[in-house]
């Protein structure tokens, strides 16, 4: 039977008129003489017979309600609602607020404002409800480079209107910039009940650039909009010292059921990854490509001069073997340096200084130049990769953003990687870099300071460079006489379908050499009192079994450049060592669902959340955790 | 390879006041705008009377375009936009005529297997709530769901879960036919 959807779908084809010449000719005709009449005039409003929303509360509201993603971010960047929240966490720095020498213009109108108006409004009028709300409020806009280390709102008493002044941190970096920052936007993995779909299938990731993001956001004194947390990125964001691979497999998986912490009557389920670390002396030799970003918004202090410095800092890293090239893409793309020993550190930090920023972008010209590069320095036995640096406005021009995929996962089958070092805030294309990176088989990293930079160019080299296992997915089937409802923390972007598993066709995440993933489930035993479906009474009875395991833990890799996948699988069964790495990274999933204001917490709080981290905070040699736990009280004070 | 500059810049360089970039941001998407008007009104006469009205509204609209989101985004939700102004327009004028049921006599007379299938879609079209029908007039054109929710300011769940329900329309009103 054939699907009526498609029919549909070539009916439709079929029926679409071209349009015709002589009426395109004269509607062409009429935009344009309409355009340069409007250059004259002003913005006329037509009378309309819908009745104007009256109110600015409730503009605002419904404003900010009616949102697309990317607007209500940058209404969150640009401007502060009129909800009157006051945090001044230093008061030592209050004087400061009024003498800043900041204009505050009353006059000036809202974007966001604009943006309900050409969205929800009819043709050719200006939303009258919007240019009321101008004249009534004074609406103030955040005055931009904004940068601070500390997170100051101010009220003043005469007027609804709220303020953020620019404090100068110690060598801050990051800098607001109102503009189109985007997000995956995945709805949180939802509670599952057993008996109906008892098993979970998803891709590893090893990114990190959400983790940056938000404490970019913190930092700055604003909590991260829900949409860019992923707790799964926040998680792996950490190195963990989980135990280590034996005999000649690439890594090891050690399952753990422990409780939870926010919820006596369930139990978390850890799964950890560990790969790993080969001898850094038997490494293959590298080929790294460099693809910069050269466009006009790179210009800003935390982007090109910023990634000037992270290769400079990678550079002692490498040896005579690796090569290096480099192409830079803006207006049209270039080969600035062509393939050079990674020792010879003059003629590389030689060309980087001679980069500068400008013109616009055009990524795929880049990209294409890039690969070809990179094929150009391709050997037998060697790990050819492709970084690409950018503020993430990667401009595909006129192309199919599918069709740069497909070219991307293209070279990835022909042996080239690649992976994504996003810099700076503002232009930030999320979903781009995620994607740019996952069908790249390498890793999407957020560089906002030069110490993130040292992690993830220099501690953690050999991860993001070294693959060690590509298409890692992991199933778990849960025993229905066991376990009743599970839900996994995070990986909303990485879900797969149950018979992808088995298909090694579908794509996955990877794994590089060291790298340890972690990912973790909330699981509701049978008969505990926190269990939130009650079961059905026509339904049918789940076939119960007598077996004392919660569930089988299924894993599929394959072996670098290798087409059939290898599988790994093993019962889960209660109990197993717990040790602090695990309970830091609970303490991480945990503080994700805060930010994300998760309804399974209960009354557990970032005070608890802070406890469990600083527990188990075990040595961190390179400080990432007490960083953390800074960021857990910052964001503590921001969410009152 | 040289590059075509991007919607994105096309519209700021026209919201700026730049006629030769409106001109060739609008030359660019008129087909488009077009298809969309097609889809959504069902009829040629209405979809150019659809597309007259953006064209006419765009120069105006283009100032408010601040790149929160992708230009073709913005541009299907203002076509969308304008399509219910008009059918809300020819509704109080009790002028209605059933949008996808106004259909050009004889065209494509010759080709008899197309026109039958032209009469289930406009039938399947017909039979279809509003909202479900602007939903398809965005997705068969291969419009993700996310991209069409993006449009339509609704989750791309919902897009899904309108999908769905067109489907299980259009396979009852199959099942219908293949009764009789």
């Amino acid at each position: 039977m054939s699907d009526e959807f498609d029919d549909l779908k070539h009916a439709m084809k079929a029926a679409m008129p071209a349009p015709d010449a002589a009426q395109k000719a004269s509607h062409l005709a009429m935009a344009q003489k309409k355009f340069e009449t409007l250059q004259g005039s002003a913005d006329e409003a037509r009378p309309t017979s819908d009745r104007p929303k009256t109110g600015i509360f409730r503009g605002v509201r419904e404003m900010l309600s009616t949102l697309s993603t990317r607007g209500a971010l940058t209404a969150s960047t640009a401007f502060v609602a009129l909800g009157l929240a006051v945090v001044v966490p230093d008061w030592r720095q209050a004087p400061q607020l009024f003498d800043a020498g900041y204009s505050v213009d009353e006059a000036q109108p809202v974007p966001v404002v604009r943006e309900r108006a050409e969205a929800d409004d009819t043709l050719g009028r200006a939303a009258p409800e919007a240019e009321m709300e101008i004249q009534e409020a004074p609406v103030i806009i955040v005055p931009e480079p904004l940068v601070q280390s500390a997170p100051v709102v101010s009220m003043q008493q005469d007027g609804a209107y709220t303020r953020a002044m620019p404090v100068p941190g110690d060598g801050a970096l990051v800098q607001i910039e109102g503009d189109t920052e985007a997000f995956a936007d995945a709805d949180q993995n939802p509670l599952k009940v057993t008996a109906d779909e008892p098993v979970s299938t998803f891709s590893i990731d090893v990114d990190t650039a959400s983790y940056s993001f938000i404490r970019s956001a913190l930092m700055n004194g604003q909590m991260p909009p829900v949409e860019s947390v992923r707790i799964e990125e926040m998680i792996n964001y950490f190195p963990y010292d989980y135990a280590e691979p034996q005999g000649d497999q690439p890594f090891e998986t050690t399952v753990t059921v422990t409780d939870t912490p926010w919820n006596p009557d369930t139990q978390l389920l850890h799964i950890a990854i560990q790969g790993e670390k080969p001898a850094l002396e038997d490494r293959p030799p590298l080929n790294l490509v460099f693809l910069i970003d050269t466009s006009g918004s790179m210009e800003a202090a935390n982007k090109l001069p910023l990634l000037k410095q992270s290769l400079a800092l990678m550079l002692p890293q490498l040896t005579e073997e690796d090569e290096i090239a480099i192409v830079t893409y803006a207006g049209s793309a270039g080969q600035v340096l062509e393939a050079t020993s990674a020792t010879d550190t003059d003629a590389i930090l030689g060309a980087l200084d001679n980069l500068s920023a400008g013109g616009s972008t055009n990524g795929e010209d880049g990209l294409r130049q890039a690969y070809s590069v990179a094929e150009g320095m391709a050997e037998e036995g060697e790990v050819t990769r492709v970084l690409l640096a950018t503020d993430g406005d990667f401009n595909v021009g006129f192309f199919d953003p599918k069709r740069l995929e497909q070219f991307i996962s293209d070279k990835r089958e022909s042996g080239t990687y690649l992976s994504v070092l996003g810099f700076g805030r503002g232009n930030l294309d999320d979903e781009i870099m995620q994607t740019l990176a996952q069908n790249g088989n390498g890793q999407a990293a957020y560089i906002d300071t030069l110490s993130e930079a040292q992690k993830v160019l220099v501690d953690q080299l050999t991860g993001a460079l070294f693959p060690i296992a590509n298409d890692v997915k992991i199933q778990v089937e849960f025993n229905p006489g066991q376990i009743a409802e599970y839900r996994l923390i995070g990986y909303e972007t990485r879900g797969l379908n149950r018979q992808d598993f088995n298909n090694d066709r579908v794509d996955a995440g990877d794994i590089g050499a060291g790298h340890t993933v972690t990912a973790i489930y909330e699981i509701t035993p049978v008969g505990s009192p926190a269990v939130l479906t009650d079961d059905l009474r026509y339904g049918e009875v789940a076939a119960s079994s007598d077996s004392d395991e919660l569930g089988f833990f299924k894993l599929r890799y394959k072996a670098p450049g290798a087409d059939n996948s290898r599988l790994i699988e093993t019962p889960i069964l209660a109990g197993g060592d717990v040790t602090d790495e695990m309970r830091f990274a609970m303490a991480i999933a945990g503080f994700g669902e805060l930010l994300t204001d998760s309804p399974y917490l209960g009354d557990w709080s970032y005070d608890q959340a802070i406890a469990l981290a600083n527990a188990s905070k075990g040595d961190d040699p390179f400080g990432y955790r007490a960083e953390a736990i800074r960021l857990m009280r910052l964001a503590e004070s921001l969410d009152q | 390879m040289r590059m075509e500059p991007t919607n994105e810049s096309l519209a700021r360089a026209a919201s700026d006041g730049d006629g030769a970039a409106f001109a060739q941001l609008l030359e660019r998407q008129y087909d488009g705008i077009f298809s969309l008007a097609f889809r959504l009104s069902g009829s040629r006469a209405d979809a150019e009377d659809l597309t007259q009205d953006v064209c006419t509204a765009l120069p105006t609209k283009l100032q408010g375009f601040r790149g929160e989101a992708r230009f073709t985004t913005w541009l299907w939700r203002v076509v969308v936009n304008a399509a219910h102004d008009r059918r809300r327009r020819a509704a109080t004028r009790a002028r209605h005529t059933e949008g996808w049921g106004d259909w050009e006599k004889n065209r494509r007379a010759g080709d008899s297997e197309t026109s039958e299938a032209v009469d289930w879609l406009t039938q399947a079209m017909r039979s279809l709530p509003e909202d479900l029908r602007d939903t398809l007039a965005l997705v068969l054109d291969d419009m993700t769901h996310e991209d069409a929710a993006d449009v339509l300011g609704v989750s791309a769940g919902t897009i899904s879960w309108r999908v769905s329900e067109a489907k299980k329309h259009l396979r009852a009103l199959r099942e219908r036919e293949d009764q009789v």
